[in-house]
């Protein structure tokens, strides 16, 4: 059996994000790259599916820059097989992504039975390339799942929706599934992981290599720019017991009248 | 004059309001509503007094209820049929996952989760928030045509003063035969609220409510003005709430038109997914908190003491 | 050449104890903190991701690592929670002398099961009446033909309560000084040994510290590590190993306190600004940071020598003294920014500064350290 673990390498949650000179993207020359949290629980899933059957390979690939603080490297660390890295700028859109990694599927050679994603990546917050993978290799897809039992060639899902109310999907193999949190516990990569994990292959690929130009862009994004900070609020002081009443009085009615949100 | 389609997301016996929100705001194009199943005809007078001139149901097999596959098959075969500029939807939990799919269908851009738009024109260009909102940037789509839009709901707001009108209906039927993700049941949320990304109000706690049981507090100020209540990764971590509640980079990005931040001190992340909030509430015993510095009213003191409160004099307020 | 460059190996490893110190050590520090209750789980969680036991030999089912990999886990530890590392860096310390000293047979026998089960290890040397003057030790071995009988008290022993294995200094004869000086390895069941009950800190309080006595305690032969009277050797060759692992725990609990000061600072408003914009405040974070990097370079540099098979013993008492001084005094500053709730323990820096002290004083105290950096200096 074969699984394919999708990654991207994101800023770090608790990056200061700050727009290039010209607007075109943001400054990419400070940051702190991870793996992106939505995608530690695919590889995860991977991994506890794998730990069930020994001839479950686990394939993690990834589209993007080559950084320093290599994420497939995380992932092979903390129990995959081997690794595909397409060599590519970190704005590409959607469509181009979920491209670049169905062609670098199929020219590993091997089938997937189950592709895992994260649902969204934290970054461009898109949440498209899971279900244009999907539709691109023509597999039925499950995004935002919580739940994960496999019996066999069979998937029972939990999606969550609205209110934390949850669809439960059943679907056979293969199929692309997309996680959410909760699913799992990412399980740290260990010492030994971190050393194993040098002698795993890694294959790399160019965009061009696999056929994939600026034409396939569908999505432009510039005028990059920070949000307007919002002018100084009001602060009342309710520290003292008896100032609370008053307080809250003048603050609902602010709600009301000048917020009109009431 | 740009053909727009809006594709309005069955709720109840209605449709979800960020369907007017777009209508609304794309007034003045050629404006049709598609949706799946039977509306009221309540509903379709909305519609209708929101702009849009022709509304349009799809029926078949296997339609009866959402699935990504099902409702991409029916749309697909619909919008081919109607040379459509742009196709909207809300980016609601179906709008995410079933669009970038039908946007895959016909190789087409899309671009998610937009808070704003504007025609020049026929030429559409939208403002999205990146990076859980740290950055917004402008969005273009190109490539063959039609493109395929998300709104964010609660974004755009809804004009104020629709004129009244009827629309043309029409039916469309589509079949779908072959469906490999099948839904088998539904699971009702511990919530019966709208889901942290259509509220329109949220009452969120954060470490400082120490234990599950306290957000029973913000449960009541919450029945009371109609929110749904968030909590913090601190309250999440600590085990205070689920995941599901969790508001911020790493849980739900939420703009609502009010929300009340109770106990919550206010880290980077946490502000990232709440920031484009309209107007912002925070209540803490710290009067150096990050938060205040983002809030439109802050008050300083204990939530405990404050909420109870708050709550009793908006039930006042609102007669409840 | 130079190059402070940490290589691909050493960042992912950094990666994953940082991970494990944020989210495993820190929020349960606190607790552990108030409670003094020893977090066994977490020292377990620890060993299975390989944090625990870097000094054993990639032949003996260690993970192979050398010292700068040491220092660079020990700091991120550290930075998670002083305390815990205490207990996690223990392991370390006590098997350290059967690294350096042990047999073929010594270290198949007592060092792979701690590659192979969680469990762990202690280290006695200390004495009620004997701490810096450690060749003064009153500890007793003696040979009895065919086994050796122990006889003493030892203070302070780190892990006393968990331990399986302790390696106790004793003494063949105490005239000698330290010429009599034995190291040797003493399972936890063997009759004789009595632990006392947990000491209450001031600092490093969830890290198990009590006293024990050992009464004709039996102990075979093969388990002296060298022979008697290698003592003293044994203890300076694993001093040089460890001084530069305890100086980058205190690098690591210095950093935790600059990085709490840090956002403090942006955060608190005083005069309208940020604390951070008043010139004060800069000029101590200022110092801080200098003397963080400062020290965890002299540390780095002190375990690079070992990887490279030099000398080590000056710099190994250098980066102990400098960076727990740096601790101590970059904890104390973190708690002057933070001013009044610096003081409560609402915040994190006075713990940090509760367990800086303790760095200054064991595994040498800081004075001694200066001792030796003179000793070899004028040598």
């Amino acid at each position: 059996m074969n699984i394919f673990v999708c990654i991207k390498q994101v800023p770090d949650t608790e990056t200061k994000v700050v727009p290039n000179k010209d607007g075109s993207f943001i400054e990419t020359s400070s940051i702190k790259w991870i793996m992106n949290p939505y995608d530690e629980f695919a590889v995860e899933q991977a991994l506890l599916v794998k730990g069930t059957n020994a001839n479950i390979n686990v394939t993690v690939a990834r589209v993007g820059s080559v950084q320093s603080s290599e994420a497939l490297r995380t992932a092979l660390a903390m129990g995959a097989d081997d690794a595909i890295l397409v060599e590519a700028a970190d704005n590409l859109d959607s469509y181009t992504t979920a491209k670049a990694l169905k062609l670098a599927i199929e020219k590993s050679g091997k089938k997937p039975d189950l592709i895992l994603t994260g649902k969204q990546a934290i970054d461009s917050d898109c949440l498209q390339v899971p279900q244009l993978l999907a539709q691109m290799m023509g597999l039925p897809s499950v995004s935002v799942v919580v739940g994960f039992e496999l019996n066999g060639e069979n998937l029972v899902l939990k999606r969550e929706i609205e209110g934390g109310a949850l669809e439960i999907y059943n679907v056979g193999l293969p199929c692309l599934v997309a996680c959410g949190k909760g699913l799992n516990t990412p399980r740290y990569a260990s010492l030994p992981g971190i050393m194993k994990a040098k002698k795993k292959p890694l294959t790399q690929h160019t965009l061009a290599a696999l056929g994939i130009s600026d034409a396939d862009r569908k999505v432009k994004y510039s005028e990059f720019k920070l949000p307007p900070e919002k002018p100084a609020g009001k602060k009342f002081d309710a520290s003292e017991e008896q100032n609370i009443g008053k307080v809250v009085k003048e603050v609902v009615t602010l709600l009301r009248n000048e917020a009109k949100v009431i | 004059m740009a053909k727009v389609l809006v594709f309005a997301e069955p709720h109840g016996t209605t449709v979800k309001s960020v369907t007017f929100e777009i209508l609304g705001k794309a007034q003045g194009h050629n404006l049709e509503v598609v949706t799946i199943g039977n509306l009221g005809a309540g509903t379709l007078q909305d519609l209708a007094k929101y702009g849009a001139q022709k509304v349009h149901t799809i029926k078949g097999k296997n339609l009866e209820k959402y699935s990504p596959e099902g409702y991409a098959e029916a749309l697909h075969d619909f919008i081919s049929k109607g040379n459509y500029d742009y196709v909207f939807a809300g980016a609601t939990s179906a709008g995410k996952d079933f669009f970038p799919r039908l946007a895959g269908m016909f190789n087409s851009g899309m671009a998610s989760d937009v808070v704003n738009f504007l025609f020049e024109g026929d030429k559409w260009y939208g403002t999205r928030p990146l990076f859980a909102g740290k950055c917004l940037a402008k969005v273009e789509l190109q490539g063959s045509k039609p493109h395929f839009i998300t709104i964010r709901p609660n974004a755009l707001g809804l004009p104020s003063a629709p004129k009244s009108a009827s629309p043309t209906t029409s039916e469309f039927s589509h079949d779908v035969t072959s469906m490999r993700a099948v839904i088998k049941e539904i699971v009702k949320g511990a919530s019966e609220k709208l889901d942290l990304t259509e509220a329109n109000i949220i009452v969120s706690g954060g470490r400082a409510m120490g234990n599950a049981d306290n957000f029973k507090v913000l449960n009541q100020l919450a029945d009371v003005i109609g929110a749904t209540v968030g909590a913090s990764r601190a309250a999440v971590d600590s085990g205070f709430a689920p995941h599901s509640m969790q508001v911020g980079q790493t849980g739900r990005t939420v703009s609502p038109s009010l929300y009340i931040a109770c106990g919550i001190s206010g880290a980077i992340q946490h502000l990232a997914g709440m920031r484009t909030s309209k107007v912002i509430v925070a209540i803490n015993t710290d009067k150096d908190a990050p938060i205040f510095t983002k809030a439109d009213y802050g008050i300083v003191g204990d939530l405990f003491k404050v909420v109870p409160v708050l709550t009793q004099e908006l039930k006042n307020l609102l007669g409840k | 050449m130079i190059n402070f460059q940490l290589n691909d190996d050493q960042l992912a490893v950094k990666e994953t104890a940082l991970k494990f110190a944020i989210n495993e050590m820190r929020p349960a520090a606190a607790h552990h903190d108030q409670t003094a209750e020893f977090p066994k789980n977490i020292i377990h969680k620890a060993w299975e991701l390989g944090l625990i036991n870097t000094c054993i030999p990639a032949e003996y089912g260690g993970v192979g690592f050398g010292h700068v990999d040491g220092t660079v886990i020990t700091e991120c530890l550290a930075y998670g929670c002083l305390g815990m590392n205490t207990s996690i860096m223990s392991n370390d310390l006590a098997l350290l002398p059967i690294v350096i000293a042990g047999n073929h047979e010594q270290k198949e026998k007592f060092l792979r099961p701690f590659t192979e089960k969680f469990q762990i290890a202690s280290f006695c040397l200390t004495e009620p009446a004997n701490g810096s003057d450690a060749a003064g030790i009153k500890t007793s071995i003696k040979d009895m033909g065919d086994h050796f009988l122990l006889n003493g008290n030892k203070m302070w022993i780190t892990n006393a309560g968990f331990a399986e294995i302790f390696v106790v200094y004793c003494t063949f004869d105490s005239k000698q000084k330290h010429k009599g000086l034995c190291a040797v390895i003493v399972e936890h069941d063997r009759d004789g040994i009595e632990i006392g009950k947990p000491e209450k800190k001031m600092g490093h309080r969830c890290s198990d510290t009590r006293a024990m006595t050992f009464k004709n305690v039996k102990v075979p032969k093969e388990n002296l590590l060298g022979k008697l009277g290698d003592g003293w050797k044994i203890a300076m060759k694993t001093l040089d190993h460890s001084r530069p692992l305890i100086g980058s725990s205190a690098v690591g609990g210095a950093q935790a306190a600059l990085d709490h000061s840090l956002r403090y600072a942006k955060e608190r408003i005083q005069f309208d600004v940020p604390i951070a914009n008043h010139q004060a405040i800069q000029m101590i974070i200022a110092d801080m940071t200098m003397k963080v990097e400062a020290s965890r370079l002299l540390v780095q540099k002190a375990a690079w020598l070992l990887d490279n098979g030099q000398k080590n013993t000056q710099y190994a008492s250098m980066a102990k003294a400098m960076a727990s001084d740096t601790c101590m005094e970059v904890a104390t500053n973190a708690v002057q920014i933070f001013g009044g709730y610096g003081y409560s323990v609402e915040y994190p820096v006075e713990k940090i500064m509760r367990d800086a002290k303790l760095i200054q004083i064991y595994e040498g105290t800081s004075q001694i350290q200066r001792i030796v950096i003179a000793r070899e200096g004028l040598s």
